[in-house]
């Protein structure tokens, strides 16, 4: 989707500020919704993509004004109703800080990740990569053109490259394709490339001559030049 | 934007938004979806376990060793995995080497993807609106505001993770550190010179933290 999200290329955001010895959390608050949203993950009804495209939903103006760990409670409170883990109902209880008396018992039969798997879970080498043998359709090397795609639903080809040529760069192997994956379509494995974009070709000729963007992109993503 | 005016006082929405998490997270583990221990074992893991002193590892090993440092650019995902360093957000690696005339930065434009093994969870800048939205488009000014000047004749490669790969940025080794043990080096090598947003300046004394 067109969301506020996708914010390569935008102005007017302000300036890069750095934390000097930042610490990894600021408040109580994110560290218990973050670790919310690793554990209700690990219950396996929902993919990281789908986590992506949850977080995408949340109006741009509150996006904008909320910080990083509200995006993910925000996508967590979502998942859990979309996937009836939760009631709506009880779920609005929490988002007034209220307690729920009386909640109703969730499907049986859900694996809740306990605190000695917690490393082992955490060092799964297995992600999205896919053995599956797929062909690819570019080569280092190769001109293309990013195709022009708008979809609704989620997609990690960034607006800035759309209708942009570059240059494959190199072969990443075969992966999962989110934008199927995170709307319950199917994996649809396939080739995903580093392509190089030249700056000039992104933002024109004022940009630097030398300078290039490099972007990971799927097969679907992509047409020769 | 009722419930997320922030304007960071006492009693404010931040104080609303630790209110309807703690109650997410009763909720949770009363449904029994969630065991309040295991959260209390990520949080440590994050806080305490995995952080960027594991990438700074890698970083002093590829300078202190040709062969390392051969590897780690062929095969980062094996190559970090030697030293232990694997799992969740770091499944596949590349490492990209940062030369004199090549500058090479990471951001994720369209979330915050970042590589947890090696450098733990994001600073909020990384995370931030004016990071995310002006590394594509002007990384030499965003370099520059950061104390990075870098001159005409160097090409900037700025990298946004789409995928789920992830990129360790290899900065060049500073001078004065010749003759230095990996346990000296690790020491100066900075959080953000693994993203590409810091050189890591000249050393002109001995290593901190004595033997180095």
């Amino acid at each position: 989707m067109n969301g506020i999200h996708d914010m390569g290329g935008m102005h007017g955001m302000g300036p890069v500020e750095i934390e000097r010895n930042e610490p990894v959390f600021h408040h109580e608050w994110e560290r218990r919704a973050f670790a919310l949203t690793l554990a209700a993950g690990f219950l396996g009804q929902w993919n990281i993509d789908m986590s992506r495209l949850a977080r995408e939903q949340m109006p741009p103006a509150e996006y904008l004004g909320t910080t990083y760990y509200e995006h993910w409670l925000f996508g967590l409170e979502r998942l859990l109703e979309e996937k009836v883990l939760v009631p709506g109902a009880e779920l609005d209880a929490c988002r007034r800080g209220r307690g729920v008396s009386q909640p109703v018992p969730t499907r049986p039969g859900l694996r809740v990740l306990r605190p000695p798997d917690v490393e082992r879970a955490l060092r799964n080498r297995r992600a999205a990569r896919c053995d599956d043998p797929v062909p690819p359709k570019f080569k280092a090397g190769d001109g293309v053109v990013a195709r022009n795609l708008n979809p609704v639903g989620h997609t990690r080809l960034p607006r800035y490259v759309r209708g942009r040529r570059g240059v494959v760069d190199r072969d990443h192997g075969v992966f999962i394709f989110p934008d199927t994956h995170a709307a319950g379509l199917g994996r649809k494995p396939q080739h995903v490339y580093s392509v190089r974009f030249a700056a000039r070709e992104l933002w024109g000729p004022e940009a630097s001559s030398r300078d290039a963007v490099y972007v990971d992109l799927w097969d679907d993503h992509l047409e020769p030049a | 934007m009722t419930e997320h005016d922030h304007d960071h006082e006492e009693g404010s929405p931040l104080a609303e938004t630790a209110l309807r998490v703690r109650a997410l997270e009763s909720l949770l583990a009363d449904k029994g979806l969630v065991d309040p221990a295991t959260l209390d074992a990520l949080i440590d893991t994050y806080e305490t376990k995995i952080g960027p002193r594991n990438g700074a590892t890698v970083v002093a090993r590829a300078w202190s060793d040709p062969a390392y440092k051969a590897r780690l650019l062929a095969d980062a995902t094996s190559a970090i995995a030697e030293l232990g360093y694997i799992g969740r957000q770091g499944e596949d690696m590349v490492a990209l080497e940062n030369t004199p005339k090549v500058h090479n930065m990471v951001v994720c434009t369209l979330c915050s993807c970042y590589p947890w093994p090696v450098l733990g969870l994001p600073p909020v800048w990384y995370k931030s609106a004016p990071y995310r939205s002006r590394a594509v488009i002007d990384p030499r000014g965003v370099l520059r505001e950061l104390g990075v000047e870098l001159a005409d004749d160097v090409e900037v490669r700025v990298w946004d993770s789409t995928a789920e790969l992830r990129y360790l940025v290899l900065p060049e080794r500073p001078a004065g550190t010749e003759g230095w043990s990996e346990e000296g080096l690790a020491r100066i090598v900075t959080r953000d010179s693994m993203i590409g947003v810091a050189t890591i300046p000249s050393q002109t004394g001995k290593p901190a933290g004595g033997a180095g």
